[in-house]
């Protein structure tokens, strides 16, 4: 019965979630969207960096295979939206295969500065690809798509990444991970293969980064590298899902909503000097919330029980 | 010959980017991702001395590696050494690092960007130099010479005098370093002073030859780590060494190959060198 | 004066207004604007739109404001900093559109923006006049987004431009056909190095070098080198600011001897000329104004009286020009009307620093200097569409 009125009460909540663009301005439907493709990048990268604990900078990689493939698919070869929308998750998926057997076995800081120098990377080689043996015309993402279509995508992913994070939770493979996350020696010892559980969830965090790039491709009409390989994305996914914390799978998620909401005040408050500000707010969370949220809340918890 | 001296030019840049990271990070274990916004100070002193009363950068230099001396042992001490404390295992202390020193990076942009907001570009001995059948910028080999002499002068106190050998001994095991009596915070915050002198000093010189701006300090960030882990965390005759490889690697691929690959090829040796070292060209195996 | 100064000095202009006609103080009307303050377009923006915005401001609420509704109200400019952030500039946009209400929009800095922001203008009806924004997209695009209009002319003419001033200087004995050719691996240098190659080679030119960069490379010696061991008798380079001062700096070094060289963002800055002095004495370069129209002198003293500073040789003067379109079509229609306005935008010419402004059906103006050349500490327009003011270009000779 409870589980009945529990899953009753988060499909409400779903569909409360889905009617928004109905009710709301441009203005917060464009936050929406902003929280909506943080949720489900920071989410996707602590399915894969909470137990393994491997800090991944990559998203912007995957995320700007996702933007580029849709726009260089439509604007060189003519591909509709959603072909390349369905193809750029599974090339990144099979980059992130290739890339995590390469290197997760990188201890923590070679694998962190890997991962980072790996967008810029992909971005060179794009560019150079784009340059010498693909059009010339300008990478247009030209669609009859709204904002609240991408919101209404958005939200289809990141629902798909909490089932999957869910269903994963239950499953063998999750009992795997957990044991993982507390000690890998133990791990190995009862005979689970941890190198190849880390490269599949290293390749769903790219498959999911990549879907989210791909379709907030027509948001902007007109893609540069230079833009959506962005190494800022992979700090601000890690630092919102730090904030809210990795170890439940609802965690990112307080990490995003605030993160956001705070964002869009100081960018609105401090207009000619939002950089310096926002550095000061980062500061005052990694002192003032060293767990996270879920930390947080958790401390809380135990203070108001006597 | 060509490809080699402009190379190894280059790879004297790129010492003088990665050199005072390699400090901060391997001796203090705080990794800086404001460390390319120090070097654009850095630049930044010089381009203003410039213009403004027409200093040369060289002497600007003087000036500016002892302020950002203080500048960054105030960093230590009021900002990172509580992460420090506070931190239980070093992975803590990493993820604690990275995330306060993105912030200080926002905040440091912005700093300068109220202060300029356009490119800091100016000509200081941009004059051609002829080296052994090959023409140089002036400016250029005079960085690159300065960056020798700096990594000799790190070098040699690391390895022949006490105060380096403390170092070095906090960069293999704090702990350890503490049980023989070394004050490891106090040496610590020394070394990643000395490391914001070396980065700021850094940026006078690189101010010279590349136009910056307020917001470019991150492509150093990513070239200084990238260097640093090569070499191996903590080693500078590491980062040294991975600096000229790096140099020289992107010059013969620019001049052999094709320039549009010259940062690709960068990343590939970095990931060549991983996975035949996972340690880096000279790492402990401790990090 | 650097950015808080500017606000300082736009909120004191704000004030004395306040206090000068307390009694009978109007409403301001609001125009929005998301800037990049920091990021990598900052350096050009602070270069090209800051301080028109500055001297535009002050020179209408210098005449007591906007004539509408037969009474004159003041301009006011909310402003956002998007750190040259896509996402972010969309969200400041809608922040404007939908929680300041402000009554127009300048138009921001980029190809990208301009696009990025387009329809969130088009929904809430504001007519982009967009400046700093190159594509051979033009008609699609504005049948897409019918408020839109283009200023700054389109890739291919700006190819065109090149290519035109390289076959005077050929069919003058000045070059050959061989022309060495690089460009910055980035939407913007792809773009124009596409469009060049085919033109090029149909105008009968040979490209004896053709090679890109990576945006951020800290040294194009091996470039430079490549280049002049291709013997080349002209070089151009389709690049971004920082890079346009490095292969400049590397053409120095190497003694790069070509007698057409052109670079492209970033020549027509003040800062070129101020960085290389005489050395770049026929320098070719994107952009270009003919500075020696009345409209156009006043126009530049001005800009250095109120900016504290030079406007660049290039689009410094079109955004200014794409202000006073946006302020002579709103005093035309009289009215705070949207829609009115992008009405008057499209059925009316405007007199501006740059000339007459008249847009085609397709919101495009056909008139833009495509090419300069430093002449004498100036910045000459050697090549242009629809202005035919420009003059002929000249040898380069040297680099001392």
């Amino acid at each position: 019965m409870p589980d009945i009125l529990r899953g009753g009460a988060i499909l409400l909540a779903v569909l409360a979630v889905a009617a928004l663009p109905l009710l709301a301005d441009g203005y917060w439907l464009s936050i929406a969207v902003t929280i909506m493709m943080y949720t489900a990048l920071s989410t996707s990268w602590a399915l894969f960096s909470g137990p393994t604990h491997y800090i991944a900078l990559s998203t912007g990689a995957f995320y700007g295979i996702g933007g580029y493939l849709v726009a260089t698919g439509m604007s060189d070869f003519g591909t509709s939206f959603w072909t390349m929308m369905a193809i750029a998750p599974f090339v990144a998926a099979l980059l992130a295969g290739a890339i995590g057997i390469a290197t997760l076995r990188l201890s923590g800081v070679y694998f962190v500065i890997f991962t980072l120098g790996l967008a810029e990377m992909i971005r060179n080689l794009v560019s150079w690809v784009q340059n010498n043996f693909l059009g010339s015309k300008g990478l247009y993402v030209l669609t009859e798509l709204e904002e609240r279509h991408i919101y209404w995508m958005l939200l289809a992913v990141t629902l798909a990444v909490f089932l999957f994070g869910w269903r994963l939770g239950r499953s063998r493979m999750g009992f795997a991970l957990r044991i993982l996350g507390n000690d890998e020696e133990v791990a190995r010892h009862v005979g689970i293969d941890t190198a190849r559980t880390k490269v599949l969830l290293f390749m769903t965090t790219g498959f999911f980064a990549a879907l989210v790039g791909a379709i907030v491709a027509p948001r902007y009409y007109y893609i540069e590298p230079n833009v959506v390989f962005s190494p800022e994305l992979s700090f601000l996914v890690v630092i919102m899902a730090l904030l809210g914390g990795t170890r439940r799978l609802y965690g990112p998620l307080l990490g995003v909503i605030p993160f956001t909401l705070l964002w869009e005040v100081v960018s609105a408050s401090f207009p000619s000097a939002t950089t310096m500000v926002l550095g000061l707010a980062f500061l005052l969370i990694v002192y003032l919330i060293p767990d996270g949220v879920t930390g947080l809340i958790g401390k809380l918890r135990k203070r108001s029980v006597p | 010959m060509d490809v080699v001296i402009s190379g190894l030019l280059l790879g004297g840049a790129y010492a003088l980017v990665a050199m005072g990271l390699n400090l901060q990070y391997g001796v203090a274990r705080i990794m800086n991702l404001a460390n390319g916004e120090i070097l654009i100070l850095g630049g930044l002193a010089a381009f203003w001395a410039f213009v403004s009363f027409g200093l040369s950068p060289l002497l600007t230099l003087v000036i500016v590696a002892p302020l950002a001396f203080i500048g960054s042992w105030a960093m230590y001490k009021l900002l990172l050494r509580p992460l420090v404390r506070r931190a239980k295992t070093r992975g803590q202390l990493e993820v604690d690092s990275i995330l306060a020193t993105f912030g200080i990076s926002f905040f440091l942009v912005g700093v300068m960007v109220s202060l300029r907001a356009e490119y800091f570009t100016y000509s200081f001995l941009a004059t051609p130099v002829h080296l052994l059948g090959t023409t140089v910028a002036a400016n250029r080999l005079v960085a690159a010479l300065i960056a020798a002499a700096i990594g000799g002068a790190l070098y040699l106190w690391l390895n022949r005098s006490r105060p380096g050998m403390a170092v070095r001994a906090v960069a293999v095991s704090p702990e350890a370093a503490g049980l023989v009596g070394i004050n490891v915070d106090r040496v610590s915050a020394f070394a990643f002073a000395l490391g914001g002198a070396v980065t700021a000093l850094g940026g006078c010189l690189i101010s010279t030859f590349v136009t910056l701006d307020a917001s470019s300090g991150v492509l150093f960030t990513m070239k200084a780590l990238i260097i640093v882990i090569m070499g191996g965390v903590g080693d500078i005759r590491g980062a040294i060494i991975a600096a000229l490889i790096l140099g020289l690697v992107e010059t013969a691929v620019a001049s052999i190959i094709d320039p549009g690959l010259t940062l690709v090829a960068a990343y590939a040796i970095f990931l060549a060198v991983l996975l035949f070292r996972p340690q880096g060209l000279f790492g402990q195996g401790n990090a | 004066m650097n950015r808080r100064n500017f606000a300082i000095a736009s909120a004191a202009v704000a004030l004395s207004f306040a206090f000068s006609e307390a009694p009978q103080a109007q409403e301001p009307i609001k125009f929005g604007m998301v800037a990049h303050l920091s990021g990598p377009l900052a350096g050009g923006e602070a270069v090209t739109h800051l301080p028109n915005v500055q001297l535009w401001v002050e020179e209408v609420n210098g005449r007591g404001g906007l004539m509408v509704d037969g009474k004159r109200r003041p301009v006011e400019i909310v402003q956002y900093d998007d750190k040259t952030n896509p996402a972010e500039h969309i969200k400041a946009v809608q922040r404007l559109a939908s929680q300041d209400e402000v009554d127009f929009m300048i138009a921001p800095y980029g190809t990208g923006f301009n696009i990025a922001a387009a329809p969130i203008y088009a929904r809430y009806k504001y007519p982009l006049v967009a400046v700093t924004a190159i594509t051979d997209e033009i008609h699609e695009l504005t049948d897409k987004f019918p408020n839109m209009f283009f200023t700054l002319g389109s890739t291919s003419g700006f190819v065109e431009g090149v290519t035109n001033t390289l076959k005077t200087l050929q069919s003058k004995g000045v070059i050959g056909d061989k022309v060495a050719m690089v460009n910055v691996a980035d939407a913007f240098g792809i773009e124009l190095a596409g469009v060049a190659r085919e033109k090029f080679k149909e105008a009968g030119f040979n490209i004896v070098y053709d090679k890109s960069y990576p945006l951020g490379t800290p040294d194009l010696s091996p470039v430079m080198k490549g280049a002049k061991a291709a013997a080349p008798d002209a070089f151009v380079a389709w690049s971004y600011p920082p890079d346009s001062f490095a292969l400049t700096e590397q053409a120095i070094i190497e003694d790069l001897d070509v007698k057409a060289f052109y670079t492209a963002v970033a020549t027509a800055f003040p800062a070129y000329g101020g960085k290389f002095g005489n050395a770049i004495e026929g320098n070719l370069g994107a952009g270009g104004v003919n500075p020696n129209t009345d409209a156009m002198k006043a126009y530049r003293k001005r800009h250095q009286d109120v900016t504290g500073k030079a406007p660049d040789y290039w689009a410094s003067a079109t955004y200014y020009s794409a202000l006073q379109v946006l302020e002579q079509a709103i005093e035309g229609v009289g009215k705070v009307d949207r829609e009115a306005v992008t009405e008057h935008i499209k059925n009316n010419a405007f007199e501006t620093v740059i000339g007459t402004i008249r847009f085609d059906k397709h919101n495009n103006s056909e008139r833009y200097w495509s090419v300069g050349q430093w002449r004498g500490g100036q910045f000459v327009a050697v090549a242009d569409t629809g202005m035919g003011d420009s003059v002929a270009p000249v040898a380069k000779k040297g680099w001392k």
